[in-house]
């Protein structure tokens, strides 16, 4: 058997720091500081905090586009800067003010014209627009913290993911069955095995 | 351009099928090289990390299938549909069973002949009009021993379900006659997977568990599968993934007569005045160099099968290697897995962990399973429900119609279903037409110059029919075990880049309408040898690997015991 034992999993979780450190004052990696405000009402809009618990905002999905946007996402960067532009001058057109100023009832009115393809300005649909930063909030708040996102686990908590695993015996699968599976809180990069392949 | 020592044999590509088909062949003592584009993976290489594994397209390392993707269109008056950003086969040691879901099936004994069957039970008139289907030059009788041969050398899990003409109701009541069960036991099923084997059940069908190249326990010194969940275009952080990568590739290492070499990116392959294949052309780190061989056998993806034979042009073969009666390219094409159906319970089904190929399968709708007497289709699709769920997946799941796709009623509706979905997309037979076909882009080349692969292709009415058929099979199924909402999917038009692609240099006893003869090797270009789905001149109604790997062991086979007849006569 080679896989890795509990122990030097507890070892590796005890030693191996969870992906680099998020401030929220921390300066955007390749958005401006106003596309990054801009982003992020966005995403909190999309996944909002609520009675459900954190949402996007909590889970720096923001953050998540915003570093990757300089690596696995990088040829997205000049439809985010098109984008968001385009969008808030759409905000202004139909409510006025710029989406970040605006309450989030007109906020949503805004994406759902986004969504709807119905919003004005954008090259080509708005909808291909909207579809590219709601994926990319979906992979920034239910992604490993590992990229960035999901911080402190919040997606994964939000739809009772219980983490990942390196071996699920028949009595964990079990456990998952009668809902006693307890989330683990783990990134994949926490596993030694995995840690000589770290990347962006 | 370096021109190196002369070896017996060269394989393109140690994937799936050459990967196989390098063992035999070193074991009977034959020298052989494998070329391979990509590198060795190792378990570092395997991270449980769905955003690079299912978003980014895994392994981020050397990619040349990458730069090759087909372009595709329906037909040939259909505009050019958007080019994908990721080839969905991986260049590798070991290739795309590094990363595959591992389902290992046999045909049923209907798919070598549909033709003769068709006609024998229903009149030739029901062979749908402008499909160019022949039988298979041999029945499943032929290919049993070699199903056999690489369920036991490459580990194969399952329940059979026909042994010696016994049928075992635990198995697949459908399956052809097998001289033995499965090396391995079936892998485990959750909860909800008995749940829906006994609502097959309370429908009065046969379920049964699917067959897998994944250890249901430790088998060749090797781990058991530890159901993580990251199977799906994952590879295997305990090599229980029977991959070549660690079976036949190693072993066939180990006997001193198999040389990989990897970034070895083949262009071309070199043919004699004579017709006989000489070698191949390949680039590494830039370097060109010439490998010739006395056979060579092509390995790498249908696809790419179909390109190499194209551009690699010559005095004997103006129009494409063993292309001289314009066949390569021909009977393409891939299984019919869109059309599927989701369902939505009230329940958490507990799906967060497992593998894809961990599951319960229906065959009495697949193939000629069924009389179809009284139905305008011919074939059938295999109903498969399976364990595979990964947060991002989950977090883009359907939401039937139930809530907005964004916002805090959504957040709402995945904070309650993210558990409590399945879907399941239904393998379809698909049968070849004259207008189905693959040829050379005139426009989109790799950054070499060369052209890359255009598959124009749509699924016709029989296609659709089935598709019709087995969705309504698929809700029957997904309602009898108690779903609330169901959702089906398009019945499919353009077939579009596929991972299961089908024939291009089909097997077939007939030089006119077949690029390879019975033992894989081509009718004009005696040498070489094809491996891989693209000689297969149907589908049936279950994944391609584990028949690609059965051939590929019998084509090698024949060539280790017609050598001489088989092999370049003289040098080059």
């Amino acid at each position: 058997m080679t896989f890795i034992s509990r122990r030097d999993l507890l070892k590796a979780a005890a030693i191996v720091p969870i992906a680099r450190g998020f401030q929220s004052d921390a300066r955007p990696e390749n958005l401006t500081a106003t596309e990054m405000e801009l982003l992020e009402a966005i995403v909190a809009r999309l996944i909002p905090t609520d009675a459900n618990g954190p949402g996007a905002k909590e889970a720096h999905a923001a953050h998540y586009i915003d570093r990757a946007l300089g690596s696995a996402l990088a040829p997205s960067l000049a439809a985010y800067r098109t984008g968001l532009a385009t969008l808030d001058r759409y905000a202004r057109s139909l409510r006025g003010a710029s989406f970040t100023q605006l309450p989030p009832a007109d906020q949503d009115t805004v994406l759902l014209d986004v969504e709807s393809g119905a919003a004005t300005g954008f090259t080509g649909s708005s909808t291909s627009f909207f579809n590219m930063v709601l994926n990319h909030t979906h992979q920034g708040t239910f992604g490993d913290p590992y990229y960035g996102g999901n911080a402190n686990f919040v997606g994964w908590d939000l739809i009772g993911y219980p983490g990942v695993r390196t071996m699920v015996t028949t009595t964990d699968q079990k456990n998952l069955e009668a809902k006693t599976m307890k989330p683990n809180h783990k990134s994949a990069y926490e596993y030694e095995f995995t840690k000589a392949n770290h990347h962006d | 351009m370096t021109r190196l020592k002369d070896t017996d044999v060269v394989i393109v590509g140690l994937g799936a099928a050459g990967g196989v088909a390098a063992l035999p062949l070193a074991q009977a003592g034959i020298d052989v090289v494998g070329l391979e584009a990509g590198t060795w993976l190792t378990r570092r290489d395997f991270a449980p990390d769905e955003l690079r594994n299912n978003y980014r397209g895994w392994p981020q390392g050397i990619q040349k299938a990458n730069h090759e993707i087909p372009t595709s269109r329906a037909t040939a008056s259909s505009p050019t549909a958007p080019r994908g950003a990721i080839h969905p086969m991986q260049n590798a040691v070991g290739g795309t069973t590094l990363h595959y879901w591992a389902q290992s099936w046999r045909l049923n004994p209907w798919d070598f002949k549909v033709v003769s069957e068709t006609t024998r039970r229903y009149g030739g008139s029901r062979i749908p009009k402008g499909s160019t289907v022949e039988d298979w030059p041999f029945g499943l009788d032929e290919l049993e021993p070699y199903y056999d041969k690489v369920e036991y050398e490459l580990g194969v899990s399952g329940q059979a379900g026909n042994v010696n003409g016994k049928i075992d109701p635990r198995g697949n009541p459908f399956e052809g006659s097998r001289k033995r069960p499965y090396p391995m036991p079936a892998l485990r099923w959750t909860a909800f997977i008995e749940k829906m084997a006994g609502a097959a059940r309370g429908l009065g069908w046969n379920p049964f568990p699917g067959p897998a190249a994944v250890n249901s326990r430790s088998y060749q010194n090797r781990s058991a599968c530890m159901y993580h969940g990251f199977c799906n275009r994952g590879g295997c952080h305990v090599d229980a993934k029977n991959s070549t990568a660690v079976t036949t590739i190693p072993r066939a290492q180990a006997t001193g007569h198999l040389k990989v070499v990897t970034r070895a990116h083949v262009t071309t392959i070199e043919a004699d005045a004579n017709g006989h294949v000489a070698g191949v052309n390949y680039l590494a780190d830039g370097v060109e160099y010439f490998q010739p061989a006395k056979v060579v056998l092509l390995a790498s993806y249908t696809y790419e099968n179909v390109r190499m034979l194209l551009l690699s042009k010559s005095k004997a073969f103006p129009k494409g290697l063993a292309n001289n009666r314009g066949q390569v390219g021909r009977h393409y094409f891939s299984h019919h897995m869109g059309a599927g159906v989701s369902a939505l319970f009230p329940f958490d089904i507990g799906a967060w962990y497992g593998l894809p190929a961990q599951g319960v399968a229906v065959d009495n709708w697949a193939d000629d399973n069924f009389d179809h007497g009284a139905l305008d289709f011919i074939g059938g699709g295999n109903l498969w429900v399976y364990s595979d769920r990964r947060p991002i997946g989950a977090a883009g799941m359907n939401t039937f119609g139930r809530a907005p796709a964004w916002g805090s009623a959504w957040k709402a509706f995945i904070k309650e279903n993210a558990d409590r979905s399945n879907a399941a997309y239904i393998q379809k037979s698909t049968l070849p037409y004259e207008d189905n076909y693959l040829d050379l882009d005139p426009a989109v080349k790799d950054p070499l110059g060369y052209p890359v692969c255009r598959v124009t292709a749509e699924y016709k009415e029989n296609e659709r029919k089935i598709s019709a058929f087995t969705q309504d099979k698929m809700e029957q199924w997904y309602r009898e075990a108690g779903a609330i909402e169901i959702q089906r999917a398009p019945l499919g038009g353009a077939m579009g880049v596929s991972t299961h692609a089908y024939g291009g240099t089909r097997m077939g006893d007939n030089a006119e309408t077949n690029v390879v003869n019975r033992w894989g090797f081509a009718h004009d270009a005696p040498n070489l040898g094809v491996l891989g789905a693209s000689v297969m001149g149907t589908s049936g109604a279950h994944n391609p690997t584990l028949t690609v790997q059965a051939l590929a062991w019998r084509t090698a086979e024949h060539l280790v015991k017609n050598w001489k007849n088989v092999a370049r006569p003289s040098s080059y």
